[in-house]
C-alpha cells in the first residue's frame, strides 16, 4: 500500500477487515523493512516527546526576535481561573497550541507534524482529550498512525510545506491530521474519518504563508490554535454524521492546485500578507540590525585557514 | 513511499525543519566526513542560510551538528558556548553560491588532527539534506543511506575492486556515482548501501591499489 489516495487507502481497510490505521503501521512496516514492533516504538517515542514537550513548557522563553512567548502560559491561566468562552477543553486545546508553537520558536524539542511550524495542532487536540477520555497509550498511538497515514497521502498528492502550498500545506494538512485522529479516538468510522479529514482541510484552503521577517513566530503560533480548534469542529461534523460534498482526495487536490497557483509572496518568502505590513516590516528592519551587530562581534574572533588549506573562497562582504 | 516518520517527525529543537534541524544534520555529516574532531571551522552562508538563518538559530544549529549533537539536543541553542568549552573555532560569513539551493552551507574544516574537508551541502526541507560538494567535486548524496564516499585515484578497476568487496559481504549496493575533476584525475565514487558496509570491508577497500580514502558514513535511524 503506498498511501496515496485515501479512497483506495480505506477501501483496503474495508476489503482486509481492518481499520485505516493498521494498513498505515503495515506500510510503514514495508517501507521501511522494520517489525511491527520496531514501529510502534518509534510511534511511542513521538508521542512520548509530545507529551514532554508540553509537560516542560514554562513560558519562560522568549523568541530570539522576542516577538513570541509567554502566550501560553497566559491562556492556561485564564482556563484556569476564568470560565472561557468556548469552554474549558477548548480553552485547553488553545492552551496547548500556543504552548507548543512557543516551544518551537524559543528552540525546545517538538515533534514536527507535519512541520515544525505546525507541530502544535496535533498535540494540542491530543494531548487535552487523552485526560479527558481516559485514553490508553496504545490508542493514542493508533490515532497517531491514521494521523501520519493521513498526511502521507496529502505530501503524496499535494503537499506539506508553507514553501510549496501556503499555509494550509502546513497548518491546513496538520488540522486535517488531527480530525481524523480525533474521529478515530471517538470511535467514528474509517469513513467519517474521511469525512473529517475533507472538512478540516477545506475550511483552511487557501491559508497564505507569510511568517514575519521570514521567522516562524508570527503569525504561526497562534495558527496552530485555527489548526487545532477547527479540527475540533471537523471531527464533532463528521461524528454528527455531516459528509463533506467533495470527496477527500480531490479535496486535497484542490489544495495541491490552490497551492501551486499562489503567488510566490505567499509562500514563505516574506513578501507578502503580514509579513508586508507596516509592523512586520519594522521587525525585520530591527532584527536585520540585531543581525549586523552579531557579525561584528564574531568578526572580532575571526581567523583565517592556513594558505595550504582548503580551497580559498570569495567572500561576499558580510551585510 | 514518503518516510512516515518525515510526516510524523522528526522529533527536533525548533524552530525550523529546513533551517534547524537540517543544519545540525548538516553539521553532523561534515563531523563524520572529516573523520576528526573540528577545532576550526569556517562557514559561508548562502541565499535564506544567510538571510533569515539566525533567526532560525541555524548558525547554532550548524556548530551544534559540527559538535556531534542530534537535531533533538536541547542544547543546540547554546552550542557557541560548547564550542568555545570544546576548542572549536569558527566563523560565518555569507557567500553568494551561484546556482546553489537557497539553504545552502559551505564549509571548510580543520581536525584535531590535521584532517582538512571542504564541503557544501543544502538543506531540502523536511530535516532533509544533500550534499553536493566535497573537496571541489560534484557529488550528490542525502546520508539516507549507509554510504561509502572513496577517493582513489583513476585507476581502471577500483570500480571492480569496491562492488566485488562489498559483494563478498552480501552488502546490498543502492545507489552509486563517480565523479572526478579532470581527466586522469582523482576520482570520488559515492557508494549508497542498504546495509552498513562492515569495517572489514571498509579496511579491505582501503588496502586495494589506487585508493587514496575510504570514508563510511551510517546513516541515522
Ligand atoms: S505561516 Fe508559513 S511558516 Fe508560519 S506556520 Fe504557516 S506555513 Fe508555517
Amino acid at each position: 500500500m503506498n498511501l496515496d489516495s485515501m479512497k483506495d487507502t480505506l477501501s483496503a481497510a474495508r476489503q482486509e477487515g481492518k481499520r485505516f490505521w493498521e494498513i498505515v503501521l503495515e506500510a510503514d512496516m514495508k517501507n521501511r523493512g522494520v517489525s511491527r514492533t520496531d514501529s510502534l516504538n518509534k510511534m511511542a517515542a513521538v508521542w512520548h516527546a509530545m507529551r514532554e514537550a508540553s509537560h516542560v513548557y514554562t513560558g519562560e522563553r522568549r523568541s530570539v526576535s522576542g516577538l513570541v512567548g509567554g502566550q501560553g502560559k497566559l491562556m492556561r491561566e485564564y482556563a484556569a481561573e476564568k470560565t472561557p468562552i468556548g469552554g474549558d477543553f477548548t480553552a485547553q486545546v488553545i492552551a496547548e497550541a500556543l504552548s507548543m508553537g512557543e516551544s518551537n520558536a524559543c528552540m525546545r524539542r517538538i515533534v514536527a507534524a507535519p512541520t515544525a511550524g505546525a507541530c502544535g495542532v496535533l498535540p494540542a487536540v491530543l494531548i487535552p482529550l487523552y485526560w479527558q477520555d481516559n485514553l490508553t497509550e496504545d490508542r493514542m498511538l493508533e490515532a497517531l498512525f491514521t494521523a501520519s497515514g493521513i498526511g502521507a497521502v496529502i505530501a503524496y498528492r499535494a503537499c506539506i510545506s508553507g514553501a510549496a502550498g501556503g499555509c494550509q500545506a502546513e497548518i491546513g494538512s496538520a488540522s486535517a491530521m488531527a480530525a481524523g485522529a480525533l474521529v478515530y479516538l471517538r470511535k467514528g468510522t474509517d469513513e467519517q474519518m474521511g469525512h473529517a479529514v475533507a472538512m478540516a482541510l477545506k475550511n483552511l484552503l487557501g491559508l497564505v504563508c507569510d511568517p514575519v521577517a521570514g521567522l516562524v513566530e508570527v503569525p504561526c503560533v497562534k495558527r496552530n490554535v485555527i489548526g487545532a480548534v477547527n479540527a475540533i469542529a471537523a471531527a464533532d461534523m463528521a461524528l454528527a454524521g455531516i459528509e463533506s460534498r467533495i470527496p477527500v482526495d480531490e479535496v486535497i487536490d484542490a489544495m495541491g492546485e490552490v497551492g501551486r497557483r499562489l503567488p510566490v509572496e505567499f509562500r514563505e518568502t516574506a513578501l507578502g500578507g503580514l509579513a508586508a505590513t507596516p509592523t512586520g516590516k519594522a521587525v525585520k528592519k530591527q532584527l536585520h540590525g540585531d543581525r549586523k551587530k552579531r557579525t561584528l562581534t564574531i568578526k572580532d574572533a575571526r581567523w583565517k585557514l592556513d594558505k595550504s588549506g582548503a580551497e580559498t573562497v570569495q567572500n561576499t562582504a558580510a551585510t | 513511499m514518503i518516510d512516515l516518520f518525515d510526516i510524523m517527525g522528526p522529533i527536533m529543537v525548533g524552530p525550523s525543519s529546513s533551517h534547524t534541524a537540517g543544519a545540525v544534520r548538516i553539521g553532523r555529516m561534515a563531523r563524520t566526513l572529516l573523520g576528526d574532531t573540528p577545532v576550526k571551522a569556517s562557514l559561508h552562508l548562502h541565499g535564506s542560510f544567510a538571510t533569515t538563518g539566525v533567526g532560525h538559530g541555524t548558525d547554532k544549529a550548524l556548530i551544534a551538528g559540527l559538535l556531534g549533537m542530534p537535531p533533538d539536543d536541547l542544547d543546540i541553542p547554546l552550542s557557541f558556548d560548547i564550542a568555545e568549552e570544546r576548542g572549536l573555532k569558527f566563523t560565518f560569513d555569507e557567500l553568494d553560491l551561484r546556482d546553489a539551493h537557497p539553504n545552502s552551507v559551505r564549509m571548510e574544516l580543520v581536525g584535531a588532527n590535521d584532517r582538512r574537508l571542504n564541503m557544501q551541502a543544502c538543506s531540502t526541507g523536511g530535516g532533509r539534506i544533500l550534499v553536493t560538494k566535497l573537496d571541489g567535486t560534484d557529488v550528490s548524496f542525502t546520508g539516507d543511506y549507509h554510504t561509502l564516499i572513496i577517493q582513489n585515484m583513476d585507476n581502471r578497476g577500483n570500480l571492480a575492486d569496491v562492488t566485488n568487496a562489498l559483494a563478498l559481504a552480501g552488502v546490498n549496493v543502492a545507489n552509486m556515482s563517480m565523479s572526478r575533476s579532470s581527466k586522469g584525475g582523482n576520482v570520488m565514487m559515492i557508494i549508497e548501501t542498504d546495509d552498513p558496509a562492515p569495517d572489514f570491508i571498509v579496511q579491505l577497500i582501503e588496502r586495494q591499489p589506487g585508493i587514496l580514502q575510504v570514508i563510511h558514513y551510517e546513516k541515522e535511524s
